[in-house]
């Protein structure tokens, strides 16, 4: 298999798709004749023309409208919003238009939209281009999720989310665009909504999404050289969130920490909290914990910031504090 | 003229204003008898706006209305009773109950659809229209919205990317004068909004909107060059709300002598008028009893449909994958 970086992987998904289908439009800001700040989408106005590849104004409000629009009438837009920051800007035509056409409209119109994103710290960028938002839109029904961690399942979640009949927010992540790994050549698509066991261990589930399952897996070889046995779970998928998957790592371990790069409050780790606390309570040796932003704003010096966002050193220092 | 209606399109669209106002009327009594659910918001008054506008437009163009919409659902084409079943919560509804008044949708129309947040309706025509421009479909979208609505941000921001993109959109702001409480003199810069065209380099059109036949002409004149791949063009059409912004509104801000003075500017009346006086007074009086007949049969028969069977929930948000 080659290794591809993980913006290369999301490029060949809109690629191969583009090719198959010609439905399939891409536009958003800085995408078509740049390639995307992040190049995610180089190449492809050269391979797919003018029309179905645009550079827009900067209007978010309106283009996430214009995707609720097209999807309504048959295209397949995928609408690249620059910094997950931007993402209120959008929050009309997410949570009042896309997420509802599917139920309250009955299904007579298909809602195949995907608006991709990124979003996270640890490159200095900000308050306004640092935060994580996904549990803002995870807690809406009639979206799905998606924040894949490596270049494999960018490519294959990608491949899916353009494919899916229901509106798909796409959450990157702006530290893995440069990190590797192996990616199945061709047309490659993994189900949105399944979570994956990324490292199998005995002692204690660190259940995590997007860059924080890299800082997880850290933490598990650290932890492995003090004596714990640690399972990563990646989530991959917020919403639909992959009960079976959860729950079955859990069941074996008895322990659970959940970590993800969103504010500690209301974040998704307090769902997945929930779930095992519903489900499998009597199966804990230890109280769940979780490893989430502070509560702040994302603060712009190096020093705040590593305070503020969560890394695999906090994750072993939560881990050590269960009763192992 | 190529661009006015036919005297058979004039009928017609006689016929639908008063198939709208006898569903506003009825409506309205039976909210007085706590009948109904929820607000509703009545058009009277404003009928040839969503009906003239329509009656301009092929099957297959869409349209996005508003939380005041039922001239356009009527005016697009959905059958009475239907629309009627989704606003009293029945399975037979175009939307199978869940949507209510303000959020009908009936693909086969081309009604896309409802919408109860102002001014979000006016960028998914756009991004409609764009969808139309790639297929080469010579399909129009056709957004209604009001005068409140041409206030927002993603209005100004929808009109600059449609005429950027030359889009096959049609801009109507259906002007009542109110943004709920607040008269349009207290929400805008501008008295007349078809001004604004100008600063997005489309044309804008004024158009008086108690006159159906006007309305019909202004976006058929619109059409042409929608079609033909030459953009949007924007359509103000002035008009006045009876009745208010809701059943849920207590009233008291609209001033008694402004709605005296847009009574005798009615648009059925004046249609009728216009009809009688073309010598078929008997044929518009059978017309408009035929319409009202139709309405009674189906708010009769919209009532005894039965409520949805709350199992359905259990298919769950989304639509099924593949």
């Amino acid at each position: 298999m080659p290794k591809l970086r993980y913006a290369e992987a999301l490029n060949a998904a809109l690629h191969e798709e583009m090719t198959l289908d010609p439905a399939i439009i891409l536009f958003g800001e800085d995408i078509a004749t740049y390639g995307g700040i992040f190049r995610v989408t180089k190449g492809l106005l050269e391979a797919f023309g003018p029309a179905r590849v645009r550079d827009t104004p900067i209007s978010e409000q309106t283009l996430a409208g214009m995707a609720v629009g097209a999807a309504m009438v048959g295209l397949k837009p995928v609408l690249e919003i620059m910094f997950a920051d931007f993402l209120p800007l959008t929050l009309d035509a997410l949570i009042n238009q896309a997420a509802m056409v599917p139920f309250i409209w009955a299904g007579q119109v298909p809602m195949s939209l995907v608006l991709r994103t990124q979003g996270g710290g640890g490159s200095g960028a900000g308050a306004q281009h640092s935060k994580t938002l996904d549990s803002l839109v995870a807690h809406v029904p009639g979206l799905k999720v998606v924040t894949p961690a490596t270049p494999r399942d960018a490519k294959g979640l990608l491949a899916a989310a353009i494919g899916d009949p229901n509106p798909v927010v796409f959450i990157e992540h702006k530290l893995l665009y440069n990190t590797t790994g192996e990616v199945p050549d061709g047309r490659f698509l993994l189900p949105i909504g399944k979570a994956e066991v990324v490292r199998s261990g005995n002692d204690v589930s660190i259940i995590a999404n997007s860059r924080m399952v890299l800082e997880s897996l850290k933490a598990a070889e650290q932890l492995g050289a003090d004596g714990v046995s640690a399972e990563v779970v990646d989530l991959r998928t917020l919403r639909p969130l992959d009960h079976e998957t959860i729950l079955a790592s859990v069941r074996k371990t008895h322990r659970a920490v959940i970590v993800h790069e969103g504010w500690r409050t209301g974040g998704i780790g307090a769902e997945v909290a929930a779930l095992i606390a519903e489900e499998a309570l009597d199966c804990l040796d230890s109280p769940i914990r979780r490893v989430g932003a502070r509560d702040l704003p994302i603060p712009y010096s190096a020093a705040l910031e590593a305070e503020v966002l969560p890394s695999a050193e906090r994750i072993r220092e939560t881990v050590r504090t269960l009763d192992l | 003229m190529l661009n006015n209606p036919s005297s058979d399109e004039i009928v017609e669209m006689f016929r639908k204003m008063v198939v709208v106002r006898a569903i506003e009327e009825r409506l309205g009594e039976l909210h007085k008898q706590g009948k109904t659910r929820g607000p509703l918001h009545r058009c009277d008054g404003q009928e040839a706006v969503g009906v003239g506008a329509t009656a301009a437009l092929r099957p297959n163009d869409v349209i996005t209305s508003t939380h005041r919409g039922h001239a356009h659902y009527i005016g697009k084409g959905c059958e009475p009773y239907r629309v009627i079943a989704e606003i009293f919560g029945r399975a037979s509804g175009y939307c199978r109950g869940r949507a209510g008044h303000m959020l009908v949708a009936s693909a086969e129309h081309g009604l896309l659809g409802g919408n109860a947040i102002v001014g979000a309706g006016i960028p998914i025509a756009v991004g409609q229209a764009l969808a139309f421009q790639l297929d080469r479909s010579e399909r129009i979208a056709l957004t209604f919205f009001g005068d409140g609505a041409a206030q927002t941000g993603v209005c100004h921001e929808a009109m600059n990317v449609a005429a950027l993109w030359k889009l096959p959109v049609i801009f109507v702001c259906e002007h009542n004068e109110y943004g709920l409480t607040v008269p349009a003199a207290q929400q805008s810069s501008v008295r007349d909004l078809a001004i604004r065209a100008q600063g997005y380099a489309m044309p804008g059109m004024q158009v008086d909107g108690n006159d159906v036949v006007a309305v019909y002409t202004a976006v058929a004149t619109a059409a042409a060059p929608a079609r033909r791949g030459e953009g949007p063009s924007f359509i103000e059409a002035r008009t006045y709300r009876m009745v208010g912004f809701s059943t849920s509104d207590l009233g008291g801000y609209q001033p008694d002598s402004e709605i005296e003075a847009w009574r005798p500017k009615d648009p059925i009346a004046r249609l009728r008028a216009v009809l009688a006086a073309e010598a078929r007074p008997g044929r518009t009086e059978a017309l408009e009893a035929a319409a009202r007949k139709l309405v009674d049969e189906s708010f009769e028969r919209a009532l005894a449909d039965p409520l949805p069977d709350p199992a359905e929930l259990a298919a769950g948000e989304y639509i099924k994958v593949g």
